[in-house]
């Protein structure tokens, strides 16, 4: 299969990751509502699509499809890698990059890292096998508990830097990747990128930060 | 300007090679960086030392000969910039300059700075051309050709195939170079007959000799001579990924 086709499908199975953080950062936000509301909205992430769908039903479709694009995601970023690997069989003595940004630089080692704060984080407030007072039922009260725990909110706090990182390279990549170019949006890929990155990242991190200081107890 | 030069030597393709160490003084600012590599082979040779081998052709930037990376950087640190055009007074009395060949699985070493960069014909036999019957050259204005059209076709024409793009990459991409190839021809109503199977082609054909993936690194624009924009593999991705969708196999 071509590299192109590779990255194409990096580029899907991406964006289809980025629509969910969107809508997992939105419903986070709820937590400033209050524990009612938030409780709330975690049962009805549960009950959507009842009756038509059995309980939790539409939970696990789009739990299944999120972890098919993940897998398509970090298959498709391994094969590549070792595509690269074998181009270069034996490397320069001296290298400069020139406008090779950080971000972009580090997209394997920042996306691996995510995918093991993943875990994490399921094991932490999902399964809530690795958090210290869990609470089944009452994700509000875990996840306050939870970041009360200076080192946890850090880790949380340096993880969504590392995603917002992420973004701001693979948002703006993935229209180069599936060929959506045109000088007159050219531009608007980068904002877009910029923009997103920035709201995700700041939006996950404002939740750890306002227990943090107790905005949110 | 007295200079200290690091040059990668290599007797042959899998010989083992070393930087080398050669001071050079007398460098007028006025030199071509090629010139004064030609001074350092006279005075090797007068000392009866192999000079070092390096490819050159025409010395005014439009051949894509001159390949080596000056300190880490193809061509050089002079942005659109060949080697040949790449002069003394850009760097100052004093300096350590490091020489390297381009370094790639599909370029491999002939000698010294000098690398075989076959692997770019095989992609343009794989596709880049048109096929016509020849015979006397058509009227020119007998296809009209919008002049923004022509102009865009033209800046990726303008593709030397010097290989600093492939040199440059973190990846060992030659993505720019055959992007550059397919674009001037696919823009053109020339190129349509055979837009598909070209894109398909040619890509495969830069896959197996064994080049690397595009990770947008945007390394090979800012290297480039002739400020080929990185534009020109999103149309590439474009065009495959169509050819493909379409079940167009290569040539
Ligand atoms: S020698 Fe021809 S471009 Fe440098």
């Amino acid at each position: 299969m071509s590299s192109i086709v590779k990255k194409a499908i990096m580029a899907v199975s991406g964006f289809m990751l980025f629509g969910w953080i969107i809508g997992h950062m939105t419903g986070n936000l709820k937590v400033f509502q209050g524990a009612e509301k938030f409780n709330a909205y975690a049962e009805f992430l549960r009950e959507m699509g009842a009756p038509l769908f059995p309980e939790s039903g539409v939970l696990w479709l789009v739990r299944g499809t999120l972890t098919l694009a993940l897998v398509l995601h970090v298959w498709s970023a391994t094969s590549l890698t070792l595509i690269n690997r074998r181009a270069r069989d034996k490397d320069y003595e001296t290298r400069k990059g020139v406008q090779l940004d950080y971000a972009a630089r580090t997209m394997r080692w920042s996306g691996y890292l995510i995918a093991f704060y993943i875990v994490y984080h399921l094991m932490h407030l999902t399964w809530g096998n690795v958090h210290h007072n869990f609470v089944a039922g009452n994700p509000y009260a875990n996840l306050v508990s939870g970041f009360q725990v200076v080192p946890i909110a850090l880790v949380y706090i340096a993880a969504n830097l590392l995603l917002g990182m992420h973004l701001y390279h693979g948002l703006w990549s993935m229209f180069q990747s599936l060929g959506l170019n045109h000088p007159s949006y050219n531009l608007w890929r980068r904002y877009f990128a910029v923009t997103f990155a920035v709201v995700v990242s700041l939006g996950f991190i404002s939740v750890p930060v306002a227990v943090l200081t107790g905005l949110v107890s | 300007m007295k200079l200290t030069l690091k040059v990668w030597r290599q007797e042959t393709k899998d010989a083992p090679g070393a930087l080398q160490t050669y001071e050079v003084d007398d460098i007028s600012p006025d030199y071509s960086f090629l010139e004064m590599l030609d001074m350092l082979n006279e005075r090797l040779e007068e000392q009866g030392q192999r000079p070092v081998a390096f490819d050159h052709d025409c010395r005014e930037g439009v051949c894509g000969a001159c390949s080596m990376m000056v300190d880490g950087q193809a061509h050089g640190p002079q942005a659109r910039t060949t080697t040949c055009q790449l002069h003394m007074r850009e760097f100052t009395d004093g300096d350590t300059i490091v020489i390297e060949p381009w370094r790639a699985t599909a370029f491999s070493i002939v000698q010294d700075l000098m690398v075989d960069r076959s692997a770019f014909d095989r992609i343009i036999q794989a596709g880049g051309f048109i096929s016509v019957n020849t015979g006397s050259a058509p009227e020119a204005n007998l296809m009209p050709i919008p002049k923004d059209v022509a102009d865009d076709a033209f800046d990726a024409a303008t593709c030397i195939g010097c290989g600093a793009c492939v040199a440059q990459c973190p990846n060992g991409a030659a993505q720019l170079f055959t992007a550059a190839k397919i674009g001037h021809l696919s823009l053109l109503p020339q190129g349509q007959a055979e837009r598909d199977t070209r894109a398909v082609s040619m890509v495969e054909q830069m896959e197996s000799e064994l080049f690397g993936s595009c990770s947008n690194f945007r390394e090979c624009e800012a290297v480039c001579p002739k400020a080929i924009s990185i534009d020109w593999i999103a149309r590439m991705n474009r065009d495959y990924l169509r050819a493909k969708l379409k079940g167009v196999t290569r040539r």
